[in-house]
C-alpha cells in the first residue's frame, strides 16, 4: 500500500494519504476506505466521483475533520512530514487554515455575511501570526487581492459578501484558503453553481496560484471535464473507494478501469465525435456494499473473482493504480466504442403553418422589468431546438412563457399550431394544455412526495381523457414503458427512486397527456453524468419514436449536439445567434456564443 | 429495521435520494405523521403524556357505568358531608355524590374540546391553504380578518358571542372554534408557503387541475404534520377554555355533572368539603399537562431533536 508513497518521495511529495477510512458513527458502516494517494508540490490531484460516492468525506477528511455522524477509522495522513490525525486539538487548529487550507463549495455559505471581507482575510492572517505588523499584514491583504484578481483598492475590501457575485466571493474565499501559503488546498467542488465564464476564471485562478506558490491541491468534482483542463493527475472514487489514480493522459487517453471507461462515456462531448452512454443501475450506499468488488454489478467485464474480493491495487504503472483484476484487458480495448449520432430529425419547417409552436416578438417581464426583449423562434415536430445560455439569459424565461407558468406580463404573440395562446395555461383551452408538456429542472421538486407514481402519472390522463379504470392503467403502463421503467413501479412514492428514475417519472407524466411538443428544462441539471447519458438518449428516442418537437433548455453547451438539431444562443434576454447546431458550435458568429464555447471545459 | 444504517441518511448528502430499495416493512414517507407519530414515542414525555390522557379519557368514558351513584342523586349524605364509606368523597352542596359526579362529569369536556378543535382546525387548515395560495390579495383579505379576530382574547370573544347569541352548547362549541380558526390558519398559511413554490405544484397548474384539488390533493398532504402539532396544542387551549366558561356558569347547566361546573358549584365551601373542587382542577389540570406533553413530542419528533442531548 505505501509504495506509491516510497517511490514518489524524492519527488518532492507534500501530502500522503494511506489506507485511509471514515466510517458512519454508530454502525461503522463504511463511507470511505483504503483510500491510499499523494500530491507532490505544485499538483493539481482531481478526485473525481459521483454524488454520494464519498469524495467530499474523503477530502475534509484530510484536515483530520470528521462530518456529523461520520468519524474517521483509520488511516495515515502526512502533511511535510507532520502526521494530521495524531494532532492535538490545539495543533490541529494551527494547522487548519495555515498548512492545509480547504475552500468549501459553496461561497455564500461559506462567508460570513455580517463581516466586511477585509475583515475576515484579516482574521486569518490574525489567526495563524502570518506578518509582524498590522502593516505587514495589510501588504498581504492587497498581495492576496491582486493574487485572485480582484480589486485591492480599500473600497473594494469593505463590502460585505453579498456585494460581490457568486464569481467574487467564490475569489475571496480562495485568497482566504491561500493567505497563509499553506503547503496543501483542498478545493471541494468550487465552482458548481458558477456559470461557465466564471468557472473559467477561477480555474484559471486555481492553477496559477498552485503553480506560483508550489502548493499541493486536491480538487474534489463530480465533472471530469473540469478536471481534465485543471489537473495533474486524477483519481476517480467510485462507492467509497478509489478505483483509479493516475496522469490525467494515461487517464483519458487509456483508462483501466471499466468504471472511469464509462465515466468517459457518458461525458457529452463538445465536438460531437462520442455518442453518450450512460451506467445504468446505481452504486451501493454505505451499509449495503457487496463483498468483492463494488462496481461489479454495473460492469460488462464481470467474472467470479471480482465477486469474492475487492481487488488490489495494481496497473500498469507506479504512477497510473488501477483496482481492477481485468485491467489489461480493458486496457487493451480501444477507447470510445463508437456509436453513430442519432440525428434521425425531421426536416426543419418549411413555412409557418408547419410550425407546432411559434413565438413572436415575445417580451416577458417580471413585474415592470422586462427580461426577454422580442423572441422569435419556431418548434416543429420530430426536431428539438436548444436554449442554451448562462443563468439569467432568460431561456428558462422563454420556455415558462411557452408553457403558460410565466407569473409576469407577457407580450407579442406565442402561437400553438398557429392559435395565439394566453397568457396562463389554465386560461388557455384544454387542446394546448394538453399538446404542450413541460418538464421541470429537478426531479426532487416537481413530484409530489405524497402521491405514488401511479397517482402522479393519472394525473395528466384525469384531466384530459375519459378513461376506464383499466385503460388509464395500461396508459400508465405504456408511458413508463417509453421512459424504460417497471409498471410495478406504480404504487411506489417518489423518494423509492433514484434521481434518475424520477425524472423518468416526471418525462413519463408528460408522455401521458400526448403531447406534441416537449418542453425541457435544464432537465438533466441535477443528475450525475452517468444517469444524464441515459436521460439524454432517452429523449433523442422519443423524438424520433413519438415525433415530438421539443425544447431543450440547457448552460451546458455539450449537451447540444446530443439532442439538438437547432440552437439557439441567449444572452441578457436576447437571442444572439440562432442556426443548425453543426454550424453554431463548429463556426460560431456571435462574439457571445465564440467565448461560451472558449470557457466551456472539454475532454 | 433498514438495512441501510439511518446514520447514512444524514451524513451523505443526496444518499437519501439514492436508496436503491423500498424501505423495509413497507413504511414509507407517504404518511409523514405516521412515522412522526412513531417517533415521538422514543420520547419519555410522550409516553407519560400518552398515559395520563388515556387514564383520564378511560375514566370519564367508563366511569358513569361504573358510579355507586346517580350523578344526579341528592342527599346521598349529608350536604357537604366529608368522605365516609356511602360516599368516598363526600357529598357536594345540595348531597349529590362527589365521587360518582367526578366519574360522570369528564365527557362533557373532553367532547366539546375535541368537536370545537376538530371544527376549528377544518376552518383554520381551509383559510390557512387558500390564504397561502391565493397571493396576494386573497391572502391580504384573510389574513387581515383573522388578525381583527385575534385581537380579541380568546375568553372575552367566546363571553361576548355567548352573551350576544344566547347560551347554548353548540354555540360555544363554535365560539371556541372561531377563536382557534386564526392561530390554525396562520400555521396552516406558513406551511402552505413553503409548498405552493415547489415544482410540482407548478406542474398541477401546467396540466389545468382546479385550484380546490390542487389544495387539497397536493398541498395538504404535505402539511400535515405542523397541523398535528397545532391540533394538540389548540386541543389544550380547547379543553381549558371549555372548562373556563363551565365554572363561569356558561355550557353545562346544574344539575349536570361537569368538572368545571362542579368547580362553580362547590367553591364557596372550599375548606369544608375540598373534594368537590380539587379533584376536578386537579383533573383538568392533567389532562392538559397530559395533552401539552404529547404534543410537545410529537414537535420535537417533528424538527428531530435528540432523545438525550436535547440538542439538535
Amino acid at each position: 500500500m505505501s509504495e506509491i508513497a516510497m517511490t514518489t518521495a524524492e519527488n518532492d511529495v507534500v501530502l500522503t494519504v494511506e489506507g485511509l477510512r471514515v466510517e458512519l458513527d454508530p454502525s461503522g458502516a463504511d463511507i470511505d476506505d483504503e483510500v491510499t494517494l499523494s500530491i507532490r508540490k505544485g499538483e493539481v490531484l482531481g478526485l473525481v466521483g459521483e454524488s454520494a460516492s464519498g469524495k467530499t468525506t474523503a477530502a475534509t477528511a484530510l484536515l483530520d475533520h470528521e462530518r456529523r455522524g461520520a468519524r474517521i477509522g483509520g488511516g495515515k495522513i502526512m502533511v511535510e512530514g507532520r502526521d494530521i490525525l495524531a494532532l492535538k486539538p490545539n495543533e490541529l487548529r494551527r494547522v487548519r487554515g495555515g498548512l492545509i487550507s480547504y475552500v468549501p463549495q459553496d461561497p455564500s455559505m461559506s462567508l460570513n455575511p455580517a463581516l466586511r471581507i477585509q475583515t475576515q482575510l484579516v482574521e486569518i492572517l490574525e489567526a495563524h501570526g502570518f506578518g509582524a505588523s498590522a502593516a505587514e499584514r495589510e501588504k498581504r491583504l492587497e498581495e492576496m487581492m491582486e493574487e485572485v484578481l480582484l480589486p485591492s483598492d480599500a473600497a473594494f475590501r469593505r463590502r460585505y459578501p453579498h456585494q460581490l457575485s457568486g464569481g467574487q466571493q467564490q475569489r475571496v474565499a480562495l485568497a482566504m484558503a491561500f493567505a497563509c501559503r499553506p503547503a496543501v488546498i483542498v478545493l471541494d467542488e468550487p465552482t458548481t453553481g458558477l456559470d461557465v465564464t466564471t468557472q473559467a476564471h477561477v480555474l484559471r485562478t486555481v492553477r496559477d496560484l498552485t503553480q506560483t506558490y508550489s502548493v499541493a491541491a486536491l480538487y474534489v468534482t463530480h465533472d471530469l471535464a473540469v478536471v481534465a483542463n485543471l489537473a495533474d493527475r486524477i483519481a476517480v472514487m467510485y462507492a467509497g473507494r478509489l478505483v483509479e489514480v493516475g496522469p490525467k493522459e494515461a487517464l483519458f487517453g487509456g483508462a483501466c478501469h471499466p468504471y472511469t471507461r464509462k465515466l468517459l462515456e457518458a461525458i457529452p462531448d463538445l465536438n460531437g465525435e462520442h455518442a453518450l452512454r450512460g451506467i445504468p443501475g446505481r452504486a451501493p450506499v454505505p451499509g449495503r456494499r457487496p463483498e468483492g468488488c463494488f462496481f461489479a454489478a454495473r460492469c460488462d467485464d464481470v467474472e467470479d473473482q471480482c465477486r469474492a474480493g475487492f481487488p488490489p491495487y495494481d496497473g500498469p504503472g507506479e504512477d497510473h493504480r488501477v483496482r481492477c483484476f481485468r485491467w489489461r484487458e480493458v486496457e487493451a480495448r480501444p477507447m470510445f466504442a463508437d456509436r453513430p449520432l442519432r440525428m434521425a430529425a425531421g426536416p426543419a419547417c418549411a413555412t409557418e403553418e408547419d410550425a407546432l409552436v411559434t413565438v413572436r416578438g415575445v417580451r416577458v417581464f417580471y413585474g415592470s422589468h422586462e427580461i426577454l426583449h422580442g423572441i422569435d423562434t419556431t418548434v416543429c415536430s420530430r426536431r428539438c431546438i436548444a436554449l442554451v445560455g448562462e443563468s439569467g439569459s432568460g431561456k428558462t424565461t422563454l420556455a415558462r412563457a411557452i408553457a403558460g407558468i410565466h407569473p409576469g406580463k407577457i407580450e407579442g404573440d406565442i402561437l400553438f399550431k398557429g392559435r395565439r395562446l394566453e397568457r396562463d395555461s389554465r386560461s388557455r383551452p384544454k387542446e394546448s394544455r394538453q399538446q404542450l408538456q413541460y418538464i421541470f429542472q429537478s426531479p426532487y421538486g416537481s413530484l409530489n412526495p405524497r402521491k405514488t407514481i401511479g397517482q402522479i402519472l393519472s394525473q395528466p390522463l384525469k384531466e384530459f381523457f375519459r378513461l376506464s379504470r383499466d385503460d388509464m392503467e395500461k396508459r400508465m403502463g405504456d408511458a413508463l414503458e417509453l421512459v424504460a421503467l417497471d409498471a410495478t413501479l406504480l404504487s411506489k412514492y417518489p423518494d423509492q427512486l433514484s434521481g434518475g428514475e424520477r425524472q423518468r417519472v416526471a418525462i413519463a407524466r408528460a408522455l401521458a397527456a400526448e403531447p406534441s411538443v416537449l418542453i425541457c428544462d435544464e432537465v438533466t441539471s441535477s443528475l450525475d453524468v452517468s444517469v444524464q447519458a441515459t436521460i439524454i438518449e432517452l429523449l433523442a428516442g422519443l423524438i424520433e419514436e413519438t415525433g415530438v418537437g421539443m425544447i431543450f433548455v440547457t448552460h451546458h453547451l455539450p449537451l447540444v449536439r446530443s439532442i439538438a438539431q437547432d440552437v439557439a444562443v441567449m444572452s441578457a434576454g436576447n437571442i444572439v445567434e440562432f442556426g443548425p447546431v453543426g454550424d453554431v458550435l463548429s463556426d460560431p458568429q456571435a462574439d457571445y456564443t465564440k467565448k461560451l464555447l472558449a470557457d466551456t471545459p472539454t475532454i | 429495521m433498514s438495512v441501510i444504517p439511518q446514520d447514512a441518511q444524514e451524513i451523505i448528502p443526496g444518499a437519501d435520494e439514492l436508496l436503491p430499495e423500498p424501505r423495509p416493512g413497507g413504511a414509507h414517507r407517504r404518511r409523514e405523521w405516521v412515522d412522526i407519530i412513531r417517533g415521538s414515542l422514543r420520547f419519555g414525555r410522550t409516553k407519560v403524556g400518552l398515559v395520563i390522557v388515556v387514564a383520564i379519557v378511560a375514566l370519564a368514558l367508563i366511569g358513569p357505568y361504573v358510579a355507586p351513584h346517580s350523578p344526579y342523586a341528592t342527599g346521598v349524605a349529608p350536604d357537604y358531608a366529608g368522605p365516609s364509606a356511602r360516599a368516598w368523597l363526600g357529598t357536594d352542596y345540595i348531597g349529590h355524590d362527589v365521587f360518582s359526579r367526578i366519574l360522570c362529569g369528564g365527557r362533557t369536556v373532553i367532547g366539546l374540546s375535541v368537536v370545537a378543535t376538530v371544527l376549528a382546525m377544518i376552518l383554520g387548515t381551509a383559510l390557512g391553504l387558500l390564504a397561502g395560495y391565493s397571493r396576494p390579495a386573497v391572502d391580504d383579505v384573510i389574513m387581515r380578518l383573522l388578525d381583527v379576530l385575534l385581537a380579541f382574547p380568546s375568553i372575552v370573544f367566546v363571553l361576548l358571542l355567548v352573551a350576544l347569541l344566547g347560551n347554548s352548547l353548540g354555540l360555544i362549541v363554535l365560539a371556541v372554534a372561531i377563536t382557534h380558526a386564526p392561530r390554525i390558519a396562520r400555521v396552516a398559511r406558513g406551511a402552505t408557503l413553503e409548498i405552493v413554490g415547489r415544482d410540482f405544484v407548478r406542474a398541477s397548474e401546467a396540466l389545468g387541475v382546479p385550484r380546490r384539488k390542487i389544495l387539497a390533493g397536493e398541498i395538504l398532504p404535505n402539511i400535515t404534520s405542523p397541523l398535528l402539532v397545532e391540533f394538540g396544542l389548540r386541543l389544550t387551549y380547547s379543553i381549558g377554555l371549555i372548562a373556563a366558561l363551565s365554572f363561569l356558569g356558561f355550557g353545562m347547566q346544574p344539575p349536570a355533572a361537569d368538572w368545571g361546573l362542579m368547580i362553580h358549584e362547590n367553591q364557596m365551601a372550599l375548606a369544608v368539603q375540598p373534594y368537590a373542587v380539587f379533584v376536578p382542577v386537579f383533573l383538568i389540570a392533567l389532562l392538559t399537562i397530559g395533552t401539552n406533553l404529547v404534543t410537545d413530542g410529537v414537535s420535537r419528533a417533528l424538527i428531530g431533536i435528540d432523545r438525550d442531548t436535547g440538542a439538535k
